[in-house]
């Protein structure tokens, strides 16, 4: 799907839940790797799926501030939940592969790519919150002088069928970065679940030609407009219910001039550096990369892993690392993706979907430690008027 | 759609060890020539990732003659595991390259200026190649001065070298040692000393830096105190670097990637962060 098409007008058709099972098995039967929801170790998280019956029907989730629990439903919605751990950049960005191998010969070594498996993706029931967050990461290993190989050959045979979201999650806020909840553009599909006295059942929009050609005489009816004005309230009805919000308006100046806040000392007295929000984050995208060797010194594997900057030896140079202190680790999170990420992709790092505030032991939360420092009258850095902090 | 698969960046080429030098105790410059293509073009001050066998890869500034299109030239200081066995490389042994990468000096905008080298330690080497291109070009450029620093007499990089640009006319240097011992009687301290007692035109110099973090930013200090505009100053940064290439996240510097952005920076556009610690 292209990341710059236009939205769709909205109108679509209806399907059911054998409707959507159709389209599950087409998609399948088009060579896609079809990955979507299922419940695992108590959470709702992303894998393959061959059939509507693995999803996690009848479950919602209950989220806040280091807490996620999965809870029973009073209907069997399939997708009556908000966001897990995983996002869909395990599939577009794997937590570890490998690169390349070398060999080493007689004189010299050989060095031979490794590659990506050949199947395309499907994603079934990507949020807007993650629409975006793939449009992000599409800018970072995409859109640069040197463009990640690995990632387009993943990247650019994706299926994407968006599910816009009904209800708010526990930690949500894509209201206030413009993200959600509803899909805007970046699918091939997108689904509004309705349940009411007119059933169980789906309201289906085209976003591509990919798209319409996918539910080509599926079994399906014109959406009347009782089912279009329900999809618009329950949407609205999603952004209404968040309770979190982020005040975006002069953010990035504002972390950019308070490097030494001392707030930042605050958060340090909380933050473990466990790098569970980075690990969470659906656009955090540092990796790292590490070599074996086989017992005999013959075969050597690259292999490139994600990492984070919250890791103790992720800045180190020769006499140690750059930021050694939690302080200077957690701030380089925030203002990277409140502030500098901007400068460097022309856009939020953030897309408001609050798994870094449900996964973080202690809970700490992005959006109260941001108005901290709102709060707090800005400070002048040191040598300031030399230079505006970023690029 | 997404357009054609670009080239994969992170794959390494197999160049050969055509000659090791032993500068001094720990410091060693290789030579090396491609055995698959044919030898990039590079700027002074750009780097190059060596790969050595099963052990890994680290970002290597340049350091020999851009002019010279034969092959690479590195000069590595063993302090890690990478760079110990990079440095332990046997002439037509083979590591893996890729490069070269980053921004090198601005020797465009260097031309019709007197320039001042400032060089700590190791530093010196992503100079070389500037130090190469000034001599062979001469006519575009002012006075030269070469302000180098080392921890003792014996670590003194290029000391040949040194001795013989000191011949020219158009060039000066002046080398300063941390720690002296009995054969030495040149100066004694730090690098910024020699800003502050180096003979040069302020206002018509721009200044390269290299070397440590801090010996870069007391230099720049002593280059503002002599009149030297912090847009004239230019320093290359050293961060953590996994890629090369902006993707990895481990060289951010604010906004910047310094392996992408960087590693040559204009002191004005960082002397804030700089003053910054951890930062």
């Amino acid at each position: 799907m292209s990341p710059s098409a236009p939205a769709p007008a909205r109108k679509g058709m209806i399907i059911d839940r054998d409707g959507l099972q159709s389209l599950l098995d087409r998609l399948s039967a088009r060579g896609f790797d079809v990955i979507g929801p299922t419940v695992r170790d108590g959470a709702i998280i992303y894998d393959r799926i061959s059939s509507v019956d693995v999803m996690p029907e009848g479950w919602t989730d209950d989220q806040d501030a280091a807490r996620y629990r999965l809870a029973r439903r009073s209907d069997m919605a399939l997708f009556g939940y908000a966001v897990g751990p995983h996002s869909w950049r395990r599939f577009l960005q794997p937590p570890e592969e490998r690169l390349w191998q070398a060999t080493r010969q007689q004189v010299g070594l050989t060095i031979h790519t490794t590659a990506v498996p050949s199947a395309p993706y499907a994603f079934i029931g990507v949020r807007a919150c993650e629409l975006r967050a793939i449009s992000i990461q599409d800018r970072v290993f995409l859109e640069g002088p040197h463009p990640d190989r690995r990632y387009a050959e993943r990247r650019r045979g994706a299926f994407i069928v968006a599910v816009n979201c009904t209800e708010a999650g526990g930690t949500c806020f894509c209201a206030s970065m413009g993200s959600g909840p509803r899909a805007a553009d970046g699918f091939d599909l997108a689904l509004t679940e309705l349940i009411d006295a007119n059933g169980h059942r789906f309201l289906l929009e085209v976003g591509t030609d990919a798209g319409a050609a996918s539910v080509e005489d599926l079994p399906s009816r014109d959406a009347d407009a009782g089912a279009l004005v329900a999809a618009e309230e329950a949407t609205a009805r999603a952004a209404a219910g968040m309770r979190r919000k982020m005040a975006t308006a002069g953010l990035k100046e504002l972390l950019q001039a308070n490097p030494e806040h001392p707030h930042w000392s605050e958060v340090a007295e909380r933050c473990l550096a466990c790098a569970n929000c980075t690990l969470v984050c659906p656009t955090c995208f540092c990796s790292t990369v590490a070599d074996y060797t086989d017992l005999r010194g013959h075969e050597a594997d690259r292999v490139r892993r994600w990492d984070s900057c919250f890791a103790a030896d992720f800045s180190s140079i020769h006499g140690g690392p750059v930021r050694a202190s939690r302080r200077a680790r957690y701030r380089q999170w925030m203002s990277h993706k409140l502030a500098h990420w901007i400068d460097q992709f022309d856009i939020s790092g953030c897309v408001g979907c609050g798994r870094c505030i449900t996964w973080c032991p202690v809970g700490i939360d992005i959006t109260v430690e941001a108005a901290a420092i709102r709060a707090a009258p800005p400070r002048p850095a040191a040598g300031e008027g030399d230079d505006d902090g970023n690029a | 759609m997404i357009p054609a698969l670009p080239p994969d960046t992170m794959m390494p080429e197999p160049w050969r060890v055509r000659s090791v030098v032993r500068e001094s105790a720990d410091v060693y410059t290789l030579g090396l020539e491609s055995l698959s293509s044919p030898v990039p073009p590079f700027l002074p001050g750009q780097f190059n990732m060596l790969y050595a066998f099963g052990v890994g890869e680290v970002p290597i500034s340049l350091s020999g003659d851009a002019a010279d299109v034969s092959g690479f030239v590195h000069t590595i200081r063993a302090v890690g595991a990478v760079s110990t066995a990079l440095s332990q490389a046997q002439p037509d042994s083979v590591l893996g390259l890729r490069g070269p990468f980053g921004c090198g000096w601005p020797l465009t905008e260097a031309s019709g200026h007197d320039i001042l080298i400032v060089a700590g330690g190791l530093g010196l080497a992503p100079l070389r190649p500037v130090i190469y291109h000034l001599l062979a070009h001469s006519e575009h450029f002012g006075r030269i001065t070469i302000l180098h620093g080392s921890r003792s007499p014996a670590e003194i990089l290029f000391r040949s070298e040194l001795a013989m640009w000191q011949t020219r006319p158009d060039v000066s240097v002046a080398i300063t040692v941390d720690h002296a011992d009995p054969t030495w009687h040149g100066h004694v301290g730090v690098v910024p000393a020699l800003v502050e007692r180096a003979v040069f035109d302020p206002p018509g110099t721009i200044a390269f830096v290299c070397g440590p973090e801090v010996m870069m930013r007391f230099s720049a200090a002593a280059l503002l105190a002599a009149g030297v505009g912090a847009n004239r100053i230019h320093v290359s940064m050293e961060r953590n670097m996994k890629c090369a290439i902006g993707l990895c996240g481990h060289c951010q510097f604010g906004a910047d990637f310094v392996c992408r952005d960087g590693p040559v920076l204009p002191y004005d556009r960082i002397a804030k962060r700089l003053a910054v610690p951890e930062l």
